[in-house]
């Protein structure tokens, strides 16, 4: 087997493996005794940790079919495994999304974590790492790898920074996901097996499966990605993680944990088992669509405001599944740019609440009001999120939803219809929300002691406002090396690989 | 293959080559035995030196016949040195030199080596080791049961090595009472064989089965007690009762002389007998196998979720660990083919490494906090162990989620072979039933993670560890990584030993 890298230096690799050497030195050097120290380190290696991934976008090519920036090498030969990266239009941009996060992540924790802050820092940056190998992995077993390691750092994290509840909720994010992967894992056994001895994905693509293989096998992948997405019913552990995590995991786990579901339903489900994917389409629109209305309308019952935003990002990522399923181009195209626009904006929304969180310790909506009179430029951003997230026209959420609802209503008038109440909805709690805590009186007198962002909270949430217009004002180059893979995919899917009678 | 058998045949004309390892640990723990004889109490690091030396002696002699790859057999058949048994007593020699560092100071502590106590522990320990040893290259029945007593009544001392000590001596009654019953199962197995082949050599046992000469009920019975005998040596559910209690009570040191080491033993009786003498019965014993696993599997991870002490939990999840073997061990023929015999089996044994390594490590750590009148042995003892310790915390947070079956630790890669093994004979639900109860399995790794990480510490008084504990128990740690991250030396070399003990 000859090894390929087909540029240099392996960009990908780089963008692997520089945040999780980081976070290993972190962890080595950094005491809370240096405490400044290790947060610049932190801060050093997630800038460098992004440096790889700038020419990624730079040099992609939009019309290029198939991997692009290739890196293939015998890994574990006993089982023929291979360290196989590669990336195309489905994954590209999750790869700057995440280690961009990762900055976000450490800048927002500089003033606010003072305790074991090597070990928050490290786990983020080898958390960064770990995700970013999941989206460029080409192999089976790399992916297996990646997607479960991801558990151990994000376990740690919730559990020791968390809230009071920590324990139960980092049990049962673990559990809830290694209960998901486990199934993949014998999945992807059997196509091991099946493709005689190969675990290279796009191998399995071509794979002809019957009926019966393919509706197994896209089950035992739902398991996994439904858990991650998190896809109603098995949403539940979603709400709990998200309150009683620290705002980055907060952050990170809405931002880009959840996508790590959505990509493995474009890259294994619907390649590797189109005809169920056709099958069982009606059962994932309609679970897609409970989550759009019915996690919707618990989003606005919420009085912690993190649970709130937890519930919105289910309803979010019920978009995202919908768009993938009903299998026309605007649909696909619209659920990966909604994913890409809900981790600027579920984790700015995120950052909005740590902010308040920081001054107050407490989230819930009851306890604050009128925070306009005290801090005008923090209003003006989370009116502005909020906004974003219900899918006002110019910001990102608007261009995702849009366009999967247009998939939508081609695709069936009702589902669109159904899809579409989605806007008003995510309108009523998102702004509800903004009106009950910024506006109004000032609601008691610790809301009258509110400083306004400091320097470095300005900065982040202004980066992601720009992110966010920007995206909302001119998608334009993330639809564009989008629509070849989407296209590609979208053509293999139309073709059975049930086997001619 | 077999050399013609002369009976007329003399001592000096028998090729000792193959036993040089065997030789040279006789006399090596002979003489350290003696030279024990006149050092002094509180002295006795020479004996730990020496014993130390005695591995690497054994080490060098046996790498010259693993690089060499070849399969000799010796003394009238009786004996083999071929690459499975060599690797394995690698393995061997690796996981009782690590656990003759780790108790240097918990032995010392706990006046096992003084009073009227010598350095018996460790001449003990290299007696249970040359049994373990026989019985990996045992190609007869009577060599391998030998073994098997030379190893366990070494045990039963070293169970009871503290002799004022109530819970050490209970379980070694425990023990010994347990496993004389099982080494009578084992013979009576042997003698029904025998019975019916008329040959206690395993090659010849093979060919007879293998031509159908055999009376088939009486070698079924035979084989029945035969499994009966070597689950209660495993500890496989049902045959488990004895594994928790002598587990917990017999002092760490012990506990990991005969958790860790033996289970390489016992993979390879089960190799010899089961696979090199009766896979023509394989359709057979897999069926018993299959119901010791999953009990195993069932039992050994629904009941460690009850337990408060940590060396009891270890010693559930031994059992569940066990059950996996098992699972492998019983993927090797299916439908009449034995096309998956050598992947399956060499999975089996990958993991019974794995299981070693990770084993070493946690008791290591065990026995890190201990100090002189404190066993650290309830979970509740690693509270806040990240605070206290945050390098030993990272190890044992690895070597938990390498129990679980968390990549990138070495245990992931163990399941998967396994799995893979299962799998691919078409049972699936076997391998889901398997990973189910890795899900309840990871339950109670996950809260000993959770003690360690999340817990505020109780008991803060400083961790004092020798630094040759510290320089091995961190190379454990990293090698538990290591070899899960890049395994395909490993698994390879274990591939390659199973094809060719099979072929031969």
């Amino acid at each position: 087997m000859q090894s390929t890298i087909s540029t240099f230096p392996p960009y990908l690799s780089l963008a692997v493996w520089l945040p999780i050497i980081f976070g290993m030195i972190v962890l080595a050097v950094g005491r809370d005794s240096k405490a400044g120290f290790t947060r610049v380190l932190s801060l050093v290696g997630a800038v460098v940790s992004f440096l790889p991934t700038i020419p990624l976008m730079s040099s992609f090519s939009n019309t290029a079919h198939g991997p692009q920036f290739v890196e293939k090498a015998a890994w574990i030969e006993r089982f023929n495994i291979h360290y196989y990266l590669g990336i195309d239009g489905l994954s590209l941009w999750f790869v700057p999304l995440t280690a961009f996060i990762t900055i976000i992540v450490v800048i927002s924790a500089w003033q606010v974590i003072e305790e074991r802050v090597a070990q928050y820092m490290g786990s983020f940056l080898m958390l960064s790492g770990l995700m970013i190998g999941v989206f460029v992995s080409l192999d089976g077993l790399l992916f297996y790898f990646f997607f479960e390691a991801t558990l151990i750092p994000m376990y740690i994290i919730i559990g020791v920074f968390g809230g009071p509840n920590r324990v139960y909720a980092a049990f049962k994010f673990f559990l809830y996901t290694f209960f998901g992967s486990l199934l993949t894992l014998i999945a992807i056994i059997y196509l091991y097996n099946k493709s005689g001895g190969s675990f290279d994905i796009l191998a399995w693509h071509q794979l002809p499966l019957d009926m019966k293989e393919q509706v197994l096998i896209f089950l035992a992948f739902l398991m996994a990605f439904a858990v991650k997405v998190p896809m109603f019913p098995v949403h539940t552990w979603l709400p709990d993680a998200h309150v009683e995590a620290p705002t980055g995991g907060s952050v990170v786990l809405a931002a880009i944990m959840l996508k790590l579901g959505g990509y493995g339903f474009l890259r294994f489900s619907l390649p590797i088992a189109p005809d169920a994917s056709h099958y069982l389409a009606p059962l994932i629109i309609v679970l897609s669509l409970i989550a759009v209305i019915y996690i919707g309308l618990v989003a606005m019952v919420q009085k912690d405001m993190k649970k709130l935003v937890a519930y919105s990002s289910i309803a979010h990522m019920g978009f995202v599944t919908l768009g993938f399923f009903i299998f026309n181009e605007i649909g696909v195209q619209g659920g990966i740019v909604q994913m890409i626009s809900h981790g600027f904006v579920s984790g700015a929304m995120f950052l909005c609440i740590g902010v308040l969180y920081d001054r107050m310790h407490s989230r819930e909506i009851a306890d604050y009001g009128g925070v306009v009179n005290r801090m005008p430029k923090f209003a003006a951003f989370s009116v502005l999120f909020a906004m974003a997230n219900c899918g006002l026209p110019a910001t990102s959420g608007f261009v995702g939803e849009f366009m999967v609802i247009l998939g939508a209503v081609k695709f069936n008038f009702w589902t669109g219809l159904l899809a579409a109440t989605a806007l008003i909805l995510g309108a009523a709690y998102s702004l509800w929300m903004v009106k009950r805590v910024v506006f109004g009186k000032i609601g008691n007198k610790h809301v009258a002691e509110l400083t306004d962002l400091n320097g470095r909270e300005f900065f982040m949430l202004g980066v992601l406002a720009i992110l966010t217009i920007y995206m909302g004002l001119y998608p334009a180059p993330f639809t564009d090396s989008l629509q070849v893979s989407v296209a590609d995919l979208l053509q293999h899917v139309s073709v059975s690989k049930l086997p001619m009678h | 293959m077999n050399p013609m058998i002369n009976n007329t045949v003399s001592v000096a004309s028998i090729n000792m080559a193959p036993l040089a390892a065997e030789i040279f640990l006789v006399v090596a723990a002979c003489a350290i035995l003696l030279i024990d004889m006149f050092l002094k109490e509180g002295k006795r690091n020479l004996t730990y030196i020496l014993s130390l030396l005695t591995l690497v002696g054994c080490a060098a002699i046996t790498w010259t016949d693993f690089s060499a790859g070849t399969t000799t057999y010796t003394f009238f058949n009786m004996f083999v040195s071929d690459p499975m048994a060599n690797l394995l007593k690698l393995f061997t020699y690796l996981a009782v030199g690590i656990t003759l560092v780790y108790s240097r100071q918990y032995t010392g502590d706990r006046g096992m080596m003084s009073g009227n106590m010598g350095g018996e522990f460790y001449v003990l320990a290299l007696f249970t080791m040359l049994g373990q040893m026989i019985m990996i290259s045992g190609n007869n029945m009577l060599p391998i049961y030998l073994g098997l007593e030379m190893m366990s009544l070494s045990l039963y001392a070293l169970v009871a090595i503290r002799r004022d000590h109530a819970t050490s001596t209970e379980a070694a009654m425990k023990y010994f009472i347990l496993g004389s019953l099982a080494s009578g199962f084992m013979l009576y197995g042997i003698s029904m064989v025998y019975g019916a082949t008329g040959s206690l050599d395993i090659t010849t046992i093979a060919k007879l089965t293998a031509a159908g000469a055999a009376n088939h009920t009486i070698l079924v019975f035979g084989l029945v007690f035969i499994v009966a005998g070597m689950a209660f040596k495993l500890g496989a559910v049902p045959f488990h009762m004895w594994v928790p209690d002598v587990y917990q009570g017999a002092p760490t040191a012990v506990t990991l002389l005969l958790g860790a080491a033996p289970k390489l033993a016992s993979f390879a009786m089960m190799i010899r007998i089961l696979v090199e003498g009766l896979l023509p019965m394989a359709v057979d014993w897999q069926q018993m196998l299959l119901v010791l696993a999953v009990l195993s599997l069932a039992v050994g991870n629904l009941t460690a979720i009850a337990q408060s002490n940590l060396k009891r939990m270890l010693a559930y999840s031994t059992i569940a660990q066990l059950g996996f073997v098992l699972l492998a061990m019983m993927a090797g023929v299916s439908n009449g083919s034995a096309a998956n015999a050598a992947p399956a089996y060499s999975a089996a044994m990958y993991y019974s490494i794995t299981y070693v390594l990770t084993t070493l490590g946690t008791f290591g750590l065990v026995m890190m906090l201990a100090r002189s009148g404190f066993e650290a042995e309830e979970i509740a003892d690693f509270k806040g162990l990240a605070k206290r310790s945050p390098w030993y915390a990272v190890i044992m947070t690895l070597l938990m989620f390498s129990l679980a079956g968390v990549p990138p630790m070495m245990g992931f890669m163990a399941k998967w072979a396994v799995l893979q093994s299962v799998v691919a004979t078409g049972n699936y639900w076997l391998a889901i039933v398997a990973v189910m109860f890795s899900l309840i399995g990871a339950f109670y790794y996950l809260r000993v993670v959770k003690t360690i990480w999340f817990d505020d510490v109780v008991d803060a008084s400083p961790i004092s560890t020798p630094l040759d504990m510290r320089v091995v128990l961190s190379l454990n740690g990293v090698l538990v990584v290591l070899l899960g991250v890049m395994p395909n030396g490993l698994l390879s070399a274990c591939l390659n030993a199973m094809t060719q003990t099979l072929g031969s």
